[in-house]
């Protein structure tokens, strides 16, 4: 929740002791009210398309909606891991401490929700822009040396100008963490990596 | 706040009658009403309570065999508690020395103090290496050896060569954040197979046949306080622990055993509830956990004499013993005037000796839950500890595949067709009378499994099994009054204006619990405590609710878990005061030694018009193949 202007969790936030100044607690910010301080997660949740689809069957809302909801979902960033072949002893995938080092400030993400709900960018465009947390997720599995499908998942993440590069670099997600990681980060190295893919191709 | 299917079901029940709606989407469900409560009924082949480590490994080995898969949960899934797993994942890789499950087995039969089913844990630990890979294959962020292998750390209770070889490394571990790792890696995997889940849904009762089969749940929405009877021919409990049925514990307040007390109310028995597990180092104060890693990468324990007082208990394992010695280790300082602290009534767990690079590397995620909680600065400070409540071992009694057992004339493993549990909710039993470290994840993603592949041995995909598809046409219709007992209880507790709030009894029994059945437990405390939570018990019938709505009511969703923690705690209460030995957690001091000659077998808790009722049943000494033959009790000592 939002306590005195600032998103946190509120395990992590000492209450403070002095009384004659009132805390102000409200909901999560730009997100419709259920109930209290309850609020409805829905467009940020890794829900699957097919819920999406169902819940917005029932509302009887416009397949184009459908489509756009489509394309935002966590899902949609394929959060697992994809390889060409299966390791060859029938092992672990190998990996040097160096490159699960890299992994670091990534994973630990608890996908509590402050950093989306403070992002003026996923304010202005819920339905388009893939938002901090999704996009750190992208990030942790384009960073993973395991995968072998950086450049898919990369092109699948900028093949229009909405999904990355909606953020302008505010960085509210960042003060807001309260995991203390670096999503405006993560979206800046996938912005360069996109960028310096594309003059290696020669696209422009 | 993380709705699913049903939102708006109440606005739309028009246009679900509507004929052209319900040509899209076969699958669903009718809509009826009783009492003022909106009642939709879905059908799945297989429906999986929990979505914590143990319920999602099952959601996707069901949907992997191509079972149409409904998971219910009462949180989002990555809110689930094996996020606080921290210390890692016990299996025989031999990535740090050689190693072998027949020897992980060993120390798992010895941390059961020989109360743990042999075949299961067979079962378990032969497993162990497979699923760890797989997860690995799944994409978890494992920790790294030089050569690129997953790193293993020591811990507690592990050895090599079946004892006499030393301490093991066995644990594979992601930092101190495994059960984080894992949770989201599994739920990514979720995400892959498209299993369909329920969200904020809050499992009420198991629908039972009078044929005395299980054929599914009823579950309140908790959004917008809509019924849905999920009808299966598999149901599969993962609900958890309830750990929150004492005051001071490591569980996070959402661990309140609801499974467990579903399966108490439909007459089925809970098996070893008397066991509780209390870790060594929860924080004073706070209850937070300090993994056991800690400790595995070097940590030490000592006393307000500075003096590292586990050479004298466990001479060769120290700080390393099984946890329920560890425990008892440190109660003994507080009681001899030992321990630190103004009120001398903690430990110092000691990590300022480790270099800061490994606490970094290894220790992240406990040097800040240390810093936040206890104020402390591990790298130069000590933190304060006390034993906490931390881990059921018994639970819903299962054989080695998962299914749910009772005893039935002179079948003490009589299979309750269509049920099955796994994880912490479940006692299969691998864990006995005493949890290893590191073993509960293993028990979750191995039983998880299990419990998938198991039904895809029973049980086929329903007919056309694509979603929105009809699922299980075969499956036998619900009865007609099919959760109307239910839908009572709901209305009566819904309503309920007696005097005593929810956090006052609960208050209560926690303290009860706290008190009389701690980690020492003599009978005078126990019989104490058996009056004692049974007069809390009946003052619940005087509860006082506030709020009568159906939408996001947390005051009812409290108190029907304070229901189902009375239940469990009542049950663990008198099975404690029954067994008159001394064996793994459960320490008696009137009765200070194990008594393998009267009290090896395991207790069945029954509640039968709201009392316990007790029976028992033998453990499994048998293994499942000559691939490991049985291990004999013998005296436990570290």
């Amino acid at each position: 929740m939002n306590i005195d202007g600032t998103n946190t969790v509120t395990c992590l936030k000492p209450i403070v002791t002095d009384t004659s100044k009132p805390t102000i607690i409200t909901p999560l910010p730009h997100m419709f009210v259920i109930k209290d301080l309850v609020v409805d997660l829905t467009h940020l949740t890794f829900l699957s398309t097919i819920q999406y689809l169902t819940i917005y069957a029932y509302k009887l809302i416009s397949l184009l909606r459908i489509l756009m909801i489509f394309v935002t979902t966590y899902r949609s960033i394929e959060p697992w891991l994809k390889t060409k072949k299966p390791p060859k002893d029938g092992r672990e995938y190998r990996q040097s401490p160096t490159d699960r080092k890299k992994l670091d400030g990534l994973y630990e993400c608890i996908v509590c929700a402050c950093c989306s709900t403070s992002c003026l960018s996923y304010w202005w465009n819920p339905e388009e822009f893939l938002r901090p947390v999704a996009l750190l997720h992208a990030y942790r599995w384009i960073s993973d040396s395991r995968d072998k499908f950086t450049d898919e998942r990369l092109q699948a993440m900028t093949d229009d100008h909405k999904k990355l590069y909606r953020c302008r670099t505010i960085k509210n997600c960042t003060a807001a963490c309260p995991k203390s990681l670096d999503p405006a980060k993560a979206i800046q190295k996938m912005k360069t990596k996109h960028l310096l893919s594309q003059r290696t191709n020669g696209d422009r | 706040m993380w709705r699913c299917v049903s939102r708006g079901l109440g606005l739309s029940k028009r246009s679900i009658s509507n004929d052209s709606v319900r040509s899209h989407i076969p699958r669903l469900f009718s809509t009826g009403s009783t009492g003022g409560y909106t009642i939709v009924d879905h059908t799945y082949d297989a429906v999986v309570v929990g979505a914590g480590g143990a319920g999602l490994r099952a959601a996707i080995g069901l949907s992997e065999h191509g079972f149409n898969t409904a998971c219910i949960t009462k949180l989002f899934p990555t809110r689930s508690h094996t996020v606080a797993a921290q210390g890692g994942i016990n299996a025989a890789l031999g990535n740090m020395t050689e190693d072998d499950w027949r020897w992980h087995m060993y120390d798992t039969v010895k941390g059961s103090d020989w109360l743990g089913d042999q075949d299961a844990i067979q079962y378990m630990c032969r497993e162990a290496p497979k699923a760890v890979i797989e997860l690995e294959n799944y994409g978890l962020p494992f920790s790294r050896t030089e050569d690129g292998k997953i790193y293993q750390r020591a811990f507690g209770g592990q050895s090599l060569d079946f004892g006499k070889g030393g301490q093991a490394y066995r644990c594979a571990c992601a930092a101190d954040r495994t059960g984080h790792a894992l949770l989201h890696t599994l739920y990514g995997q979720a995400m892959k197979h498209n299993t369909q889940f329920f969200v904020e849904y809050f499992a009420l009762d198991l629908i039972m046949n009078s044929d005395g089969s299980c054929q599914g749940v009823i579950a309140l929405n908790m959004e917008d306080g809509t019924l849905h009877r999920f009808q299966a021919a598999s149901t599969i409990l993962a609900t958890g622990g309830y750990g929150r049925a004492y005051f001071s514990a490591t569980s996070a307040h959402t661990c309140t055993g609801d499974g467990n007390a579903m399966v108490a109310r439909a007459g089925l028995p809970l098996e070893d509830l008397e066991f509780v597990q209390f870790h060594p180092t929860g924080i004073y104060g706070a209850g937070c956990l300090i993994t056991e890693g800690s400790r595995g990468e070097g940590g030490i324990l000592r006393n307000s004499e500075g003096e590292r007082f586990m050479e004298r208990y466990a001479p060769t394992a120290k700080d390393l013993a099984s946890r329920d010695v560890v425990s008892r280790s440190m109660t003994m300082e507080i009681r001899e005037g030992r321990g630190v602290g103004p009120m001398k009534d903690h430990i110092y767990l000691h990590l300022n000796h480790l270099p800061p690079d490994v606490l970094k590397e290894r220790l992240p995620g406990i040097s800040e839950t240390a810093a936040i909680f206890a104020g402390v600065d591990v790298t130069k400070e000590p933190i304060p500890v006390l034993p906490t409540v931390h881990y059921n071992m018994g639970g819903i009694p299962t054989n080695y595949h998962g299914e749910v057992v009772t005893i039935k004339g002179d079948n003490p493993d009589n299979v309750i067709p269509g049920l099955m549990a796994a994880g912490e909710a479940a006692c299969a039993s691998v864990h006995g009378a005493n949890r290893l470290g590191a073993n509960s994840l293993l028990d979750i993603v191995v039983f998880g499994r299990a419990c998938a592949n198991r039904v895809a041995e029973i049980q086929r995909p329903g007919k056309f099994n694509i979603s929105f598809c009809c699922a299980g046409e075969k499956q036998k219709p619900l009865e007609k009054d099919a959760g109307q007992k239910t839908i009572a209880w709901l209305d009566k507790l819904r309503n309920s204006n007696g005097s005593l709030p929810t956090s006052k009894i609960r208050l209560n029994m926690q303290r009860v619990m706290q008190n009389n059945a701690a980690v020492f437990r003599t009978q005078e405390t126990l019989e104490e405590g058996c009056n004692l939570i049974d007069n809390t018990w009946k003052s619940f019938h005087d509860v006082k609710l506030v709020d009568r709505s159906l939408i996001w009511n947390s005051d009812l969703i409290e108190t029907i878990e304070l229901e189902n923690l009375l239940i469990n705690a009542c049950i663990t209460m008198h099975s404690a005061e029954a067994r008159k030995e001394s064996r793994g957690a459960h320490a008696r001091e009137d009765f200070s030694t194990r008594d393998d000659q009267n009290w090896m077998k395991h207790t069945m808790g029954y509640w039968e018009d709201e009392k316990v009722r007790l029976d028992y049943r033998p453990v499994h000494m048998n293994t499942l193949d000559d691939e490991m033959e049985t291990i004999p009790p013998k005296a436990r000592v570290y």
